[in-house]
């Protein structure tokens, strides 16, 4: 590295114990400007509505109440669009994680006849594509609309992640294990589920959380292929957080029992993207530290 | 993984086997592999009915769509879409406001997790470092609804955290000079840890010993960061300007449907918003597909252009 050869002798520069708090009071700002939002959110939720518009809920919660959360679990669109969401989440993640295997373990074989021309069948998908109308169209026509399977069939493939897949099965699982487990009279297929999926571990818990982040949260593929059948959360969420938002505001100006309902309203706002947030983000932490490896496994060519 | 934990053993008739194994004909390593074969049949069947039949089915972007003929009997109209909407009132108002929701997008998101990954590689204490990745990732695994929801609170005229803390009673959603500030900014606040990843894999490469080197010479962080941090992370940073540069024309759909309000159009108003809409709320199907063409066709046409400066700018900088 020629770069190395550039710096200065005897630099008049900061210490590295300065240079080790200010990089560390760096730091905490842009932790606390994006932990802050989040934490506003938490503590509001425990918090009467009233004190959350007064501005008093800055660092700790005010008036102290957990008629948010019980409103919340109380509501039965709200309860529904969680149960749905847990399906399609449990049954996507499945579903995504299989195609992914299947997909990507037969491409990293070396040996297969043809691996090169179903690996640019698959990667072209990655480029184009025959956008909103046309696969809305054949997702129809397939009579998929109105059902669950409409929400994981018409994605198929991540092509994207089935290439970092592939090349961890062709980097970290040695080949002449594979080899030596066939030579031994285990067929391919019972190669790939006794000696490769055990080894291959850190990538499956990575791309099970991506999948399962992306399920959770996706509510456009269910706009409009559910057809308003079986909501999840976040288009649950829609009616509560973007559609009502203008008319609750004007509730907010009227006094009285009117008062009293946005009260619970503006508290289930809170809750609820309590509710649909934190399970993500109690799952993503576990599988953190495969995150660069599994980026790195997608840098490298295959 | 090593060798010898292996639970399975190669017999003796196994390595006679092996010896076997090369030299076979086409047929026959295709017979061998037909379980592989059938694995692969599920995703490639689905991938020829949900990807490549959309694709031939672009083709009514020229046609007047009707559902009982289908994509190829349907009445050819040739570039008559393309030519309403280029009439359309609204065209180069979508124009300008997809570029410039990209253009300035690109301009903000792009350096932030260069600098962040920078500074976070410098720190020295692990678990600190941990932590802050760790809450730096978090928004990214939030849903964009969600996202939305707390934009719209915080922003709220009434009892919204930014007017708590400004002291006003602004409604920011319903002015259109505030929308791109307010998408790129939330965007950044979401994914610019996330965007870290790469980069901080990169500087996870870097040889320990360059960065005692430069000790020895008395380089202060911040040079150890211009001299070797920098160029370092330059190639990689390189790819994604590019990358990045080629979907300039990608502006996603579901923030700006979700944040568009009737006041903030004259700067919220999208082509994809438009896709959709024309697409799916009236089902003017051949008109949604033309228009969602002609957005593919400008993104093609810069990544090409793009790819060119790309293989140019590697000459100089890459070797």
């Amino acid at each position: 590295m020629a770069s190395a050869s550039a710096v200065k002798k005897k630099s008049a520069g900061l210490s590295d114990r300065t240079s080790d708090i200010i990089l560390v009071a760096i730091c905490t700002v842009v932790l606390l400007i994006v932990a802050y939002p989040l934490y506003y959110v938490l503590v509001a939720s425990f918090s009467d509505p009233y004190d959350v518009y007064a501005g008093k809920t800055f660092l700790l919660p005010s008036g102290f109440t957990f008629d948010g959360y019980k409103a919340v679990f109380a509501d039965p669109k709200i309860v529904s669009g969680f149960l749905n969401s847990v399906k399609y989440t449990v049954i996507g993640t499945i579903f995504s994680v299989v195609m992914l295997y299947i997909t990507a373990y037969p491409l990293a074989q070396k040996d297969l006849p043809g691996r090169k021309w179903i690996s640019l069948f698959f990667v072209i998908t990655m480029y184009f594509g025959g956008g909103l109308i046309p696969t809305y169209l054949v997702v129809k026509a397939t009579g998929l609309t109105g059902s669950m399977w409409s929400l994981f069939l018409p994605g198929g493939v991540g092509v994207g992640n089935m290439i970092i897949v592939r090349n961890y099965f062709q980097n970290s699982i040695p080949h002449d294990l594979v080899e030596a487990s066939e030579i031994d009279g285990c067929s391919k297929f019972r190669t790939f589920l006794s000696v490769v999926i055990p080894l291959s571990m850190p990538i499956l818990a990575v791309q099970a959380v991506f999948a399962m982040v992306a399920y959770w949260n996706d509510w456009f593929t269910a706009m409009i292929y559910l057809g308003g059948k079986g909501e999840p959360l976040p288009l649950v969420l829609r009616g509560i957080l973007i559609k009502s938002s203008a008319a609750t505001e004007q509730a907010s100006m009227i006094s009285g029992g009117y008062a009293e309902l946005n009260k619970q309203t503006e508290l289930i706002k809170f809750c609820s993207m309590i509710v649909a947030a934190v399970p993500m983000l109690i799952a993503y932490p576990y599988v953190q530290k495969y995150f660069e490896k599994g980026f790195m496994a997608g840098a490298v060519k295959g | 993984m090593r060798k010898s934990e292996t639970p399975v053993r190669i017999s003796a008739a196994g390595s006679a086997a092996l010896s076997q194994r090369h030299g076979r004909t086409l047929g026959q390593r295709i017979l061998d592999n037909w379980q592989l074969y059938a694995l692969l049949a599920i995703p490639v069947i689905l991938t020829v009915v949900y990807k490549y039949i959309p694709m031939y089915g672009i083709q009514i972007a020229f046609r007047d769509f009707d559902s009982n003929l289908g994509f190829t009997r349907s009445p050819w109209v040739g570039f008559n879409w393309f030519i309403r909407f280029f009439k359309a009132p609204t065209f180069w108002r979508m124009m300008k406001n997809t570029v410039l929701i990209s253009f300035y997008g690109l301009l903000w998101s792009f350096p932030i997790p260069i600098i962040l990954s920078l500074i976070i590689n410098q720190v020295r204490f692990h678990r600190f470092k941990r932590v802050v990745q760790t809450v730096l990732y978090a928004p990214h695994f939030i849903s964009v609804m969600v996202i939305c929801g707390m934009i719209k609170i915080f922003l709220s005229p009434s009892g919204g955290l930014l007017n708590l803390i400004l002291g006003t009673q602004i409604d920011f959603l319903t002015q259109s000079e505030a929308f791109r500030t307010i998408y790129i900014a939330s965007g950044i606040w979401q994914d610019a840890g996330w965007g870290c990843i790469i980069y901080l894999a990169t500087l996870a490469n870097v040889d320990p010993g360059l960065y005692e080197a430069a000790k020895m010479d008395g380089a202060s962080v911040f040079q150890r960061i211009l001299n070797i941090d920098i160029p370092e992370l330059l190639p990689m940073a390189i790819l994604n300007l590019i990358m990045a540069a080629g979907g300039i024309m990608n502006v996603g759909f579901e923030k700006v449907w979700l944040l568009q309000t009737d006041l903030n159009k004259a700067t919220s108003d999208v082509i994809a918003v438009y896709v959709y809409q024309q697409g799916i709320e009236n089902a003017k199907y051949s008109y949604s597909t033309a228009v969602g063409l002609f957005n593919t066709a400008i993104n093609i046409v810069l990544l090409i252009i793009v790819n060119k400066i790309a293989s140019k700018a590697s000459d100089v900088q890459f070797v």
